[in-house]
């Protein structure tokens, strides 16, 4: 069978409507239309979809489906349908022409051409060999007996449940991780099933001796028969299978034998075209092989002496060889790699090295009644190993601690008990528990989903578990990462999660990027004019969007739009910070936490004169005269007015402070002048409006004592320059700061600021600080925005500065002055009448 | 009978905003002015955290609570949503350009 992509082949640019032209594109031909062949070409389509021309073979009649899923197939949790990975309508959108049940039999590297099963011969520029593995037959007599079957594609699945539909006993040859998933299938549909295993343990090769133990317990309570040191003589039968005889002379009757033993590469098509094959086909960093126009990738390969069998690695191979084939060489590093599975409902995990050996030290837990066994494997302070058995939720915390080679000397005390307790939590938290996971860990085993790609996928604005699998697959398969992926939902979207696209609140339909990029294309000029506009479905809007609308106006019409007093939040308009007695608290600002006798003086003199019950330092290195009366504000404005100082927007979605060590005027570790820097960099921002409150720190060395690097915008002065952070806070969830670039002068430490925090001003979302916002678009696009493009940046600059002319006047004086005196002072009753 | 107090004009109040007023020692009462022009007059505390509504974002016919967010019906007193909680109405009335509202003991019980 075959069939052709669209029935129109029409370019996309138009111009040479309904007339096929030949494709003059380069030619790649897969050899397999398997897993790893299909990723390959997803990979290549995200990255370049009009590069080359494809063709798919595939040996069997299928389109493209998820391998690893066969096991809920034959136990019946899913359908043929739900593990469909790419359907038709994919080939058809791509226009790649897919050959199905022909299997390719020659390649000749000469003429650069391959021959079908059936005899077709199709020319290639570049080649993809992607045949996976051949399941491992052992040699035994009757192997060949009708009965007797692997569990490799969809063809064995439909035998073994044509089998379990006539009942009986099977045997399952292999326990390991294929042949227990046989097993557990093979007895959900009502089969007796016996598992031979010819090692001592169950998957040795993933457990260890204790955890394969309690498996195996567990298995026989479910009706297994297990047995291992299991060596099978002899398989039995008359013109079909009738049962196993071991060599030490058992016989177990059987009606069904599934051969699960292990695969071995498919490398026979490579061999006989004279590819280098060892193990596998031999590829290099970008999966080429020993012939250049020849590519492999998947199961069927060996890398820098590795054969894989599990689907992770075969992501990362698809991802280097994409990158390959698109001139962006990044090359695969080899895998490390981790197995989670289910049997039966039992939890089982295990990564990275845990046979021991010198170094090596086992921390253990074991909760025998639970069922619940913990083994974390650790060598030089770095983790090395883990098995997990009964609860996996820190598998994926763990395999992540081991690719990244953290050090755990710090939290080796709480790591067996897992990441909520090494954290500091101590109480279970699993949204801080997936916060914490790096971009890279991986969340989607079935599918090799990153939670950066989870993420990515959400912010493109899938904002339910069901757009999320659609989007990028994440827990689309076994689900048992579900719990995760709605953990990211929740943590990216916030209260935001819905099941219909994302709006701004109830007022709207419309979602808050939208609604700014209409007030920008349509000029609006005010808040009635955008609820007007947009269709908002209340009269004046409400709480969540006035406030919003009026900061985005603000930020689009700096100058020309009119504040609205009335949609702002009570600090903002009151500038100052109400407390829970209804009385204000007011911080007058201190220019880079710098201060003066005549400035004490003065909030000593406020202190006293209003009576303010409190004075506190604050974390920004100010100020805090706690207990104003909301009608004594001007008054207690207009004395620290007098002295010089100037409203410190404590209260404000804004600039907050910056915060300064002492730097190389006094301290004799600093190396640049970072009070003065600090003091600088606040006189330029203060007073601008942002999406959610900005703080700023410059620290004078390395040292670090401004905390720059939990900060919106952080400096680290260092001998030979200036180290610019972003993205950082401290709060509920901790973000230490991204490094964006490093510069060489004060001023252009100036300039990339005020560029940074304008493209904050106009990107980010209402009530979205910094860390959200960056871990939303990424540090590399504000690196490309901020760092890379000179002309953007300065044109960035020049708008924050211009913005900047109408912001910085005191809000403090104004109101001083007697403007809105009508906040502060109460109605006086004039007149009283009876009737 | 009731008393009617003359406490100014429709313009001392901002639009979609609030102003208080002190009558003898009862608590203070928060006069809000929607963006239709209606008046209305509350017991300046919200039934969560006695926070000042007057100090809120005064939206449709409600009023969200500065300290917490609350919704409250500027009309009945009455949380919103999922809240529950009551703030002291005030009958209010405008008269010839003028806003006037009853003295408040004489209606604690109504209310």
């Amino acid at each position: 069978m075959e069939f052709q992509g669209g029935s129109s082949p029409v370019t996309d640019s138009g111009d040479d409507i309904g007339v096929p032209m030949e494709d003059v594109r380069e030619h790649l031909v897969v050899v397999g239309n398997g897993m790893a062949g299909c990723r390959a070409v997803e990979e290549l389509l995200a990255r370049d979809p009009a590069r080359y021309r494809v063709t798919i073979f595939g040996a069997e009649p299928h389109v493209n489906y998820n391998r690893i899923m066969l096991s809920p197939v034959l136990a019946g949790e899913k359908t043929f349908q739900d593990i469909i990975i790419n359907d038709r309508a994919w080939y058809d959108d791509h226009r790649i022409t897919l050959i199905t049940s022909d299997p390719v039999s020659a390649i000749d590297r000469a003429r650069k051409t391959v021959i079908s099963r059936s005899g077709r011969t199709i020319g290639y520029d570049r080649l993809l060999i992607a045949t996976g593995s051949d399941p491992f037959i052992i040699p035994v007599p009757g192997k060949d007996l009708p009965g007797v079957i692997s569990f490799r594609d969809m063809k064995d699945v439909d035998a073994m449940l044509d089998a379990a539909n006539h009942g009986g006993d099977a045997v399952v040859i292999g326990g390991g991780l294929l042949g227990l998933e046989a097993a557990h299938g093979l007895t959900l549909r009502g089969m007796k099933v016996t598992v031979l295993h010819i090692m001592p343990t169950l998957m040795e090769r993933q457990l260890d001796e204790a955890a394969a133990w309690l498996l195996k317990s567990a298995l026989e309570g479910r009706g297994q028969t297990i047995l291992t040191g299991a060596d099978t003589a002899e398989i039995y039968g008359n013109g079909k299978v009738e049962g196993v005889r071991l060599k030490d002379g058992t016989q177990i009757p059987a009606s069904l034998v599934v051969m699960a033993v292990g695969i071995r590469p498919s490398v026979a098509l490579a061999r006989d075209a004279g590819l280098d094959v060892g193990r596998g086909i031999k590829v290099d960093d970008h999966m080429v092989t020993s012939d250049a126009a020849i590519l492999a990738v998947g199961e069927c390969v060996e890398h820098d002496g590795n054969v894989y069998g599990l689907v992770a690695p075969l992501w990362d191979m698809c991802r280097a060889l994409a990158d390959g084939l698109t001139d962006q060489h990044s090359g695969y590093k080899g895998s490390v790699t981790s197995t989670k599975l289910k049997v039966a409902g039992l939890d089982v995990f295990s990564a990275g090295d845990f046979s021991g050996g010198e170094g090596c030290e086992d921390i253990v837990l074991r909760d025998a009644s639970r069922g619940i066994y913990k083994r974390v494997v650790v060598k030089g302070d770095k983790v090395v190993g883990a098995v997990l058995y009964g609860d996996t939720a820190d598998g994926g915390w763990y395999f992540d601690l081991l690719k990244r080679g953290e050090n755990v000397a710090d939290i080796r005390d709480l790591l067996i008990f897992g990441q909520a307790f090494a954290s500091g939590g101590g109480a279970l938290d699993p949204k801080a528990a997936v916060a914490a996971l790096s971009d890279d860990a991986e969340i989607c085993g079935c599918n090799g989903v990153s939670k950066g790609q989870v993420v990515a996928c959400i912010e493109k604005g899938a904002c339910s578990l069901d757009a999320v699998r659609a989007g990028c697959k994440a827990s689309a398969s076994c689900g048992s990462c579900t719990g995760l992926v709605e953990n990211i939902l929740a943590l990216t979207l916030g209260d935001e999660v819905q099941s219909g696209p994302k709006t701004m609140c109830k007022c709207t339909s419309f979602g808050h990027d939208d609604v700014r990029r209409e007030i920008v294309a349509q000029d609006m000029r005010s808040i009635p004019e955008v609820m007007q506009k947009l269709h908002w479905s209340t009269p004046d809007g409400c709480s969540s969007c006035r406030p919003a609308l009026n900061y985005y106006l603000l930020c689009a019409l700096p100058g020309i739009y009119v504040d609205d007093q009335q949609s702002r939040f009570v600090n903002e308009r009151m500038h100052a910070n109400i407390q829970k007695d209804g009385t204000y608290s007011v911080v007058p600002r201190m220019w880079g936490g710098l201060t003066n006798p005549r400035e004490l003086r003065a909030i000593a003199d406020v202190v006293e004169k209003y009576d303010a019950p409190m004075v506190k330092v604050t974390g920004g290195q100010r100020l805090d005269i706690f207990g104003i009366r909301k009608e004594d504000l001007p008054a207690v404005w207009a004395d620290l007015n007098a002295a010089g100082m100037v409203s410190g927007h404590a209260y404000g979605k804004s600039l907050r402070t910056v915060k300064t060590c002492v730097g190389s005027e006094w301290c004799r570790f600093g190396t640049q002048d970072s009070t003065g820097l600090g003091v600088k960099t606040e006189r330029m921002t203060w007073g601008s409006w942002m999406p959610h409150k900005f703080k700023i720190a410059v620290s004078g060395c390395p040292r670090n004592c401004a905390e720059a690097t939990i900060k919106d915008f952080g400096i680290v002065c260092v001998d030979s320059g200036y180290e610019l952070h972003v993205g950082g806070n401290g709060g509920i969830h901790v973000r230490v700061t991204d490094l964006l670039c490093k510069v060489a002068t004060e001023q252009e430490a100036l300039d990339y600021c005020a560029a940074f925090t304008q493209l904050y001003r106009e990107e980010a979302r209402y009530l979205e600080r910094t860390a959200p916002w960056i871990e939303r678009v990424g540090i590399d696009y504000v690196k490309q925005r901020i760092v890379e493009d000179d002309a953007g940046r300065e044109a960035l600059r020049a708008r924050f500065l211009f913005s900047q002319q109408f912001m910085q006047d005191d809000p403090w004086a104004e109101r001083a002055a007697g403007v809105h005196s009508d906040l502060h002072q109460p109605l006086s009753p004039i007149s009283i009448a009876a009737e | 009978m009731t008393d009617w107090i003359d406490i100014g004009t429709l313009a001392d109040i901002p639009p979609r905003g609030a102003r208080t007023v002190h009558i003898g020692g009862e608590k203070e009462i928060a006069v809000f002015r929607t963006g239709d022009d209606q008046i209305f007059a509350l017991v300046n505390e919200c039934p969560h955290k006695k926070g000042p509504l007057s100090q809120g974002i005064v939206h449709g016919q409600s009023v969200a609570c500065p300290l917490h967010n609350w919704n409250i019906a500027l009309k009945s007193g009455e949380a919103q949503g999922e809240d529950k909680g009551c703030t002291p109405t005030i009958a209010v009335k405008q008269e010839d350009g003028r806003i006037w509202i009853a003295r408040p003991e004489m209606t604690k019980v109504a209310a």
